[in-house]
């Protein structure tokens, strides 16, 4: 039996809970509509399809749309060897969804990973605390608004930040633009050159005055 | 003020007696028996480790004895990128280390920050402890590791150490 099959018996379970999965190169991908209902469905999947072992759960930052988060677990099962990806969204005003740590215990540092780089929190687990930066940073820092280079920030006794000279790049990105151009500027602007680049949002208009807009809007205009 | 960096006056007449100035031999004895703290971080550290081995053989300037404790050693050498969640722990070694002190920031990362202008890395370690050689190189190759130490010889052989000692002592 193939994940197609094994998602398609998930789905017959839980209704419309699910999406209908969707295979894209041989991988397939169930949507759960709502995310407060994961562990239910995890702990089916585990316990009545076999996919004992999670692969990883990550997120990722839809900037600019709703919902904001879209929180990605990737299952597979060592009896069946198939692998299964359940997607689910969460709504930045609430960045809050229940733990999976009861199902797999393995989701734990997962989930801490998850809180400390992007601040979503989920309730129930057991040890919610940062994992990879320290205990009183005030900021989530792969979240797209965040500048790469970091912003300022002290705990006395622990550490703290200044942000990292990126004097405009090569490596600015810049959170919500339409295409590529716009998203990572490839040029300097000798203006904004000593500007550190917490502003990013207002410099992406001083990109577009300084250079045109990108080719896809040249396109469409 | 850099003292004289000659190390004796051995005299034929009056045998085997040799002669020579107090720091300039102090210098000598310090610059000859540098103890590492090996402050390995990333992929620098296996260069560090590569100069240590028999190929490039750090021994040869009487700094093999790599020591892992700060209380024993006389030279930190800051090898990898320093993250600012070890930086204060990197800070608190070099506290712990008995003077006389001095630091190697060895590869961009450490002098620098390097490749990582990022929110996580301190963009060089002389912004929280005072470093004496930098070495350049991503990673460096031992031999660039072995220049700086010759370096830092250079600079411990010229440094006026009674001459500190007296004004320290007049000034207070």
């Amino acid at each position: 039996m193939g994940a197609k099959e094994l998602a398609l018996q998930l789905k017959a379970r839980f209704g419309d809970l699910l999406s209908d999965p969707v295979e894209f190169r041989g991988e397939v991908t169930l949507q759960v509509v709502d995310a407060e209902r994961m562990p239910e469905v995890c702990a089916a999947a585990k316990s009545d399809f076999g996919f004992d072992y999670l692969v990883d759960l990550s997120s990722v930052d839809n900037y600019g749309s709703d919902p904001r988060w879209t929180l990605v677990y990737e299952l597979y099962g060592y009896g069946h060897h198939c692998h299964l990806r359940l997607k689910t969204g969460v709504s930045e005003e609430k960045s809050e969804l229940a733990t999976v740590t009861t199902v797999w215990p393995t989701a734990n540092w997962h989930e801490r990973e998850i809180y400390d780089m992007m601040g979503i929190r989920f309730r129930g687990h057991p040890d919610l605390r940062r994992i990879l930066m320290w205990e009183g940073y005030p900021y989530f820092p792969l979240r797209k608004d965040f500048p790469l280079s970091g912003k300022p920030s002290e705990v006395p006794d622990v550490a703290f930040t200044k942000p990292a000279p990126l004097e405009g790049g090569p490596f600015v990105t810049i959170a919500g633009g339409k295409d590529r151009m716009v998203r990572e500027p490839r040029v300097r602007i000798p203006e904004t050159d000593s500007v550190e680049t917490n502003a990013r949002l207002e410099r992406r208009k001083d990109i577009q005055q300084a250079h045109g807009p990108g080719p896809i809007e040249k396109a469409s205009s | 003020m850099p003292t004289s960096t000659e190390i004796a006056y051995d005299t034929k007449i009056e045998g085997d007696v040799v002669v020579t100035r107090v720091d300039a031999a102090l210098n000598w004895f310090r610059k000859n028996s540098l103890w590492p703290m090996p402050m390995g971080l990333a992929c620098c550290a296996i260069e560090l480790m590569a100069t240590g081995a028999s190929r490039f053989d750090i021994s040869r300037f009487g700094a093999e004895v790599m020591r892992f404790s700060p209380r024993q050693s006389d030279v930190m050498i800051v090898a990898g990128t320093v993250t600012y969640k070890m930086a204060m722990a990197v800070k608190r070694i070099y506290d712990q280390m008995a003077e006389p002190k001095w630091v190697i920031a060895m590869g961009a990362c450490a002098s620098t920050g390097g490749m990582y202008r990022s929110y996580s890395v301190l963009q060089g370690v002389d912004r929280i402890i005072p470093v004496d050689v930098y070495v350049a190189g991503c990673p460096p190759r031992p031999e660039a590791l072995l220049d700086a130490l010759i370096k830092l010889q250079d600079k411990i052989s010229k440094e006026p150490f009674l001459a500190q000692q007296k004004n320290a002592g007049s000034n207070s």
